[in-house]
């Protein structure tokens, strides 16, 4: 069509397919397949049309119009030229509907379901109805046509019209190889051999006959009109050629103004780069062969991480300055050293350069806190097992000592002779005796029982009158009830020494007199509130002053002045009022278990050794936290304990020290206490990972008592 | 208990940090472009005090940059820069891929580029603060001038470098101003001392360099394009401050290059010139022809507070000075071939030796007073000790005396090689020989003390421990009465034992803190001292080893 023609004329002319589309024998193939489906390139909805490609639309154009769905009639002589012979060309396959009769049908490419409720299908040209064929066949007619009819397969319902139409031979053909994908057009050859228009070699004939233009052979006008101006220009100076750039840098002075005040503000927070490490004689090329490194050491130094590595490279020596080879890493230390000025985080570290001597507190010295023990000066051998505790008469002559070999010893301190002997049958626990100087009683702790014995030692007057005083009892008219039993001793303990018995329900672990010698509490190890009890021994009578327990108790106290009842859990110590009967103060000791306390005679401080190697100094005016924490010995405390007299307290420990402090207390309350360690006294031999087990001061004497694990008992002054 | 919740890590330190990523976002710069800015910028990571604290909780390895720093860097105007640079680029990529060779070469016409005046005069706002931080920069320029003109960076830059390298030798030259030389195995170490400031830096050996995969020249690239930029103002200045010319002129030729030389901006274009100035052997052209031979005698002002020992002290380390600086004053020098030319040539124009290249028996030269064929060490030796060495030691044939470093000051307690007290001995003016044999005695004495003493403790222990078993072996056998036996005690001893004792207990009374930091202080010392005695002790052996060597072959000559 000449429609068609001028459009692909029109169409940007680029290249061979153009001339190929033009000349190819295939030519008519194109049109063809392009126009012979108006309703294919008609997108059902005329805005999608504009959405598609330009040239499919102007290609498409001349059917378009054709069977375009717009009140636009066409000519039927030109829709019938353009299309009917097309038609029957191609013949009319299910795919493409539109056959002749239907060219009437002027609704277009629509969706023919609009008119499904509808009598008529659509309209004619001359805007007439056209009505559908009737159709009242059921099922069965439907079944009974499919099985009679010999061309059913070949029939097929033409959508626009509603009629059935009868595929002829030909339309069957074509169906049958669009479906093997072969073309359409029986006659076409997709296999012509190729024509190569334009080669890649130079060819001598042009391509064209087209004669050259004149332009081609006569200089350009403007182009003489330009030069001559640029000739002018030059000529005038005004074009100069452009200079070589100059790559080579300038300097001058920089800091001609310089004002040392312009700092940034960002100096302030600048760390300067540390500069690199000077080199030292090891790094010489001939250095003094004490910095070459042995076999081993090289083996060692290969064997290090390279960042671990105190030297980063091996120390060598060379003959002479001429052998000295290229160092390998020059390279790679400068980068690193790139690194490290641009990646590495700076901080600044302040370098402490302190005197240690500075760092050592200064203490009065030892001398001039004279006395204390310094040297052993006695050793009590007899036991043949460790030595659990031990105490003192409040004369200082005598010095009771239990032991795991089930017996209680009497020594004479002066003379370190074992006076006496007691085999009490049980593991003694604790003893003491009793602080009060007109009596004469220790007690024991022996398994579940506190015996109550006279050792009958020193002025017999003395302890004479204890026994009389033991004797006088007189039992109360009414039974109490008491949580503990007293026992007279029976005639062949009586000649032993022991008094009293006092049993308990569970075993006992500490014994404590008060000072004036007629109360003392012992503990229990139990978990109940039955663990401390005090008796009173005049009276033979017993009570358990606390209604629940706080925790296991591990010793307890009396205040040497006032009333007070001191109970260490295994992190407290609790201060009682016994006269109030209320918890006075809570102690914190820091400690995970404290193992012993001790008070000094003033009654005001404390001292609490723990199994955590801590000894805690108390001032009990002061805080309820320690006052100081002594960390000295090395392994945990098992005893501590004050001087009566001195100001001295000493702590034995399980790596076989007892070390001695001075520790002043001042009556000036403002003055805070002095402690000053002023001896370590070793000795006992460690026995079963045991060293120390107690220490004990001489009540008037600069001295201290310790037994230990290997079985005796040492006296140092 | 109104008002706005307080929210975490909305104040405090948290604020004051920015990490990498979040800086790098804030510059919208790429990577490597803020790396590059870092490095011409001076801007470091910094290590927060606490961590936790920055990092909001976390605990995860984090750069941080100070917000400060960053914020600063938003009006760089390197910054553009960069980005024009990155325009550049893809525009030339572009020109290439299209084969338009005008483009391309009108594009490289206007390549832009940035110069970094500013942020050196930003990053040291005084002279004496770039003088403090020219060490990297003068062993990055002398690593760089070393390097083949091909391959790894532009040719102009190693140009450049070698350049302000050979100004900065001149300069030192000029100035006398080189104090100790160091022979290592990595390279030459020299210092000098530029208006006060120590500056110290390295040359490697001339030789050529086996070029590392893992090291990204593009950051030592960057370096380098700032440090030239700073040496190239740091020489400018120091040349102005002898009164030189800057770009460096020769003295003689001065006058007879000066016209031809005219209409050319910078002296330095041919490369002949470089050559004769890398030589070092030729004195520079001044400014002001200088008047007077010596240099003006500084007048003394004592400074208040110093004492006359100190002010005498200071006198004679200027005179030491004077005379290190005449140290080779009138000596001639030869070089041999094998002898690496450009570090002696160096040191040697410094102490105003004369320098001539080639062998010793010139025909046209006045013989010298003495002929001496040291070997280089002798030479660095000589301006290490800052006085000529006896030159016996050096003679050919013989074993070199090790080379030791300047840079090590022995404090109390350091290893002293022997060589060092020998030298040191010589420094004061004593007879080396007699002291070294001294030397060696004294310390051969002090060994033995050490050792006695530490016999010492142990016997005291020991005899602890005796007595104590004695005593309980007297009251075992309380009835034996033997004869006593008298015993010396040492006060002195004693004495010490007791305050040995007190300085234990004290240190059981210090707190928790102050004894770590004085195990930590006594930990240092001791391994300290361990160093120097295993130092010692190698010494020895290896001196032993070498006297029974001497023996033997003394025995062998004489059979």
């Amino acid at each position: 069509s000449i429609a068609h023609l001028s459009l692909c004329q029109t169409s940007p002319r680029s290249g061979p397919e153009r001339v190929q589309s033009e000349t190819s024998p295939s030519t008519p193939s194109l049109p063809v397949g392009l126009a012979s489906d108006p309703s294919w390139s008609h997108p059902r909805c005329p805005d999608e049309l504009f959405g598609d490609s330009l040239s499919l639309l102007l290609l498409s154009e001349p059917c378009a119009g054709a069977a375009g769905p717009a009140g636009e009639p066409e000519p039927p002589s030109e829709a019938g030229s353009c299309h009917q012979p097309l038609v029957k060309g191609s013949g009319a396959s299910p795919a493409f509907p539109p056959s002749p009769p239907d060219i009437r049908n002027t609704v277009g490419n629509i969706p023919m379901e609009w008119y499904q409720d509808f009598p008529h299908i659509g309209y004619n040209l001359e805007g007439k109805k056209i009505y559908k064929p009737i159709r009242n066949k059921d099922e069965l007619d439907m079944f009974l046509e499919k099985m009679e009819n010999p061309d059913y397969w070949r029939t097929v319902q033409d959508k626009m019209t509603g009629a059935d139409i009868k595929l002829t031979d030909e339309q069957v053909d074509l169906v049958h190889r669009l479906q093997k994908g072969q073309f359409g057009d029986v006659h076409f050859n997709p296999y012509e051999p190729a024509v190569d228009f334009f080669t890649h070699e130079v060819m001598i004939h042009p391509v064209t006959n087209r004669p050259a233009d004149k332009r081609s052979f006569i200089p350009s006008l403007i182009e003489k009109e330009k030069v001559s101006k640029l000739v002018h220009a030059i000529k005038m100076g005004w074009i100069k050629p452009r200079k070589p750039k100059d790559d080579t840098p300038t300097y001058y002075d920089l800091w001609a103004h310089e004002d040392p005040n312009s700092i940034l503000g960002r100096h302030k927070m600048h760390v300067p780069a540390p500069k690199m490490k000077l080199p030292g004689h090891e790094e010489s090329y001939n250095p003094p062969p004490e910095y070459l490194l042995s076999e081993e050491e090289k083996l060692a130094w290969e064997q290090q991480e390279p960042a671990e590595r105190k030297l980063n490279f091996v120390p060598q020596q060379y003959r002479c300055l001429r052998a000295v080879p290229a160092y390998s890493r020059f390279i790679h230390e400068r980068f690193e050293r790139c690194l490290d000025l641009y990646l590495c985080p700076r901080q600044r570290k302040m370098r402490v350069n302190v005197d240690p001597e500075d760092l050592i507190p200064k203490l009065p010295k030892p001398r001039d806190l004279q006395p204390f023990p310094t040297t052993q000066a006695l050793v009590y051998r007899g036991h043949t097992s460790l030595v659990r505790c031990l105490s003192i008469s409040p004369s200082g002559q005598w010095l009771v000592s239990g032991s795991d070999d089930c017996t209680v010893r009497f020594w004479e301190v002066c003379t370190a002779r074992c006076m006496k002997t007691l085999p009490v049958g049980g593991v003694v626990k604790s003893v003491a005796w009793n602080p009060n100087p007109t009596i004469c009683l220790v007690a024991i702790c022996v398994e579940q029982s506190v015996l109550l014995v006279n050792p009958c030692l020193g002025d017999k007057l003395l302890y004479g009158a204890t026994d009389q005083l033991l004797e006088s009892y007189v039992a109360p008219e009414e039974e109490r009830v008491q949580p503990v039993q007293w026992v007279t001793a029976t005639m062949e303990e009586h000649s032993k020494g022991v008094r009293l018995v006092v049993q308990h329900s569970k075993a006992v672990k500490q014994v404590t007199w008060h000072g004036k010698g007629d109360y003392f509490a012992s503990v229990v190890s139990d978990n109940s509130n039955m663990q401390v009890l005090i008796h009173q021994t005049s009276k033979r009578w017993s009570q358990n002053p606390f209604r629940k327990s706080k925790g296991l108790v591990q010793c307890v106290l009396f205040h040497p002045i006032r009333p007070y009842f001191f109970v260490a859990t295994q992190r407290y110590v609790r201060v009682y009022n016994l006269l109030k009967q209320e918890l006075t103060k809570k102690l914190m000791t820091n400690c995970k278990w404290v193992s012993s306390m001790a008070i000094h005679p003033g009654g005001d401080n404390i001292i609490c050794g723990s199994y955590d190697s801590k000894l805690a100094w108390f001032d009990l005016d002061l805080s309820t936290r320690p006052y100081q924490l002594l960390r000295h010995h090395k392994k945990a405390l098992r005893s501590v304990a004050f001087h009566k007299h001195y100001p001295l307290f000493a702590s034995g420990s399980d790596d076989g020290t007892v070390i001695v402090c001075h520790g002043m207390v001042y009556n000036d309350l403002l003055q805070n206490p002095l402690l000053v360690p002023v001896k370590v006294l070793k000795g006992h031999a460690m026995t079963l990972d045991l060293g120390v087990l107690d220490v004990l001061f001489h009540p008037t004497q600069p001295w201290v008592f310790s037994s230990g694990a290997d079985s005796t008992v040492r006296l140092y002054t | 208990m109104g008002g706005l919740e307080k929210k975490k890590y909305e104040r405090g330190s948290a604020t004051n940090y920015i990490t990498r990523n979040r800086a790098r976002k804030k510059l919208q710069l790429s990577l490597p472009d803020f790396r590059r800015l870092c490095i011409l910028k001076g801007i470091y990571p910094h290590e927060p005090k606490h961590k936790k604290k920055v990092n909001k909780g976390s605990t995860a390895a984090r750069t941080f940059y100070l917000l400060k720093d960053i914020k600063f860097l938003l009006h760089e105007p390197i910054v553009n820069k960069f980005r024009e640079y990155k325009v550049f680029v893809r525009k030339l990529r572009k020109a290439y891929g299209k084969s338009e060779w005008s483009t391309v070469d009108r594009l490289k016409d206007n390549k832009p580029s940035y110069k970094l005046d500013h942020i050196v005069k930003e990053r040291y706002p005084t002279f004496v603060d770039a003088l403090r931080d020219l060490d990297d920069a003068l062993s990055m320029c002398f690593l760089f001038s070393t390097f083949p003109r091909t391959g790894k960076c532009h040719v102009q830059t190693i140009q450049l470098c070698r350049r302000l390298a050979v100004e900065f030798l001149n300069y030192v030259i000029a100035s006398r101003s080189l104090r100790k030389v160091f022979l290592s195995i990595k390279g030459i170490y020299y210092q000098a001392e530029v208006l006060g400031q120590p500056v110290t830096w390295i040359t490697p050996y001339t030789f050529a360099h086996d070029h590392p995969t893992d090291v990204d020249y593009r950051v030592m690239a960057t370096f380098t394009e700032f440090y030239t930029t700073l040496l190239g103002f740091v020489n400018f200045r120091l040349y102005h401050s002898l009164n030189l010319l800057y770009p460096p002129k020769i003295d003689g030729q001065a006058d007879v290059e000066l016209k031809p030389a005219e209409g050319k901006e910078y002296a330095m274009d041919s490369e002949s010139y470089l050559e004769k100035l890398s030589a070092l052997s030729a004195s520079l052209a001044r400014v002001v022809a200088p008047t007077h031979e010596d240099e003006v005698e500084m007048d003394e002002f004592p400074v208040e507070g110093e004492t006359a020992e100190q002010m005498d002290a200071r006198k004679k380390e200027q005179e030491a000075l004077e005379k290190h600086k005449k140290l080779f004053e009138g000596l001639r020098f030869f070089l041999n071939r094998e002898v690496p030319r450009e570090p002696l040539a160096f040191i040697i124009r410094y102490v105003v030796g004369r320098l001539s290249l080639g062998r010793p028996a010139t025909p046209c030269l006045p013989p010298p007073v003495t002929l001496r064929v040291p070997p280089p060490q002798w030479v660095f030796d000589s301006v290490n000790a800052k006085l000529c060495l006896p030159v016996a030691d050096y003679f050919p044939g013989v074993l070199l005396p090790p080379h030791l470093s300047p840079f090590v000051t022995e404090q109390e307690g350091d290893y002293v090689p022997p060589e060092k007290l020998k030298l040191l001995a010589m420094q004061r003016g004593e007879n080396p020989g007699d002291s070294e044999e001294e030397e060696e005695e004294e310390e051969e004495e002090e060994d033995e003390n050490d050792k006695e003493e530490e016999e010492e403790e142990d016997e005291s222990e020991k005899e602890e421990e005796m007595k104590l078993k004695k005593m309980e072996e007297q009251k075992t056998q309380s009835n034996k009465v033997t004869a006593g036996k008298l015993r010396l005690e040492d006060k002195q001893r004693l004495e010490q034992e007791q305050q040995s004792e007190e300085k234990r207990l004290a240190i059981m009374m210090m707190k928790k803190r102050e004894k770590y930091l004085y195990k930590k202080i006594m930990f240092g010392k001791k391994r300290k001292v361990r160093e120097a005695n295993k130092l010692a002790a190698k010494r020895k052996a290896h001196d032993t080893a070498v006297k029974e060597e001497k023996k033997k072959s003394k025995k062998a000559r004489r059979a």
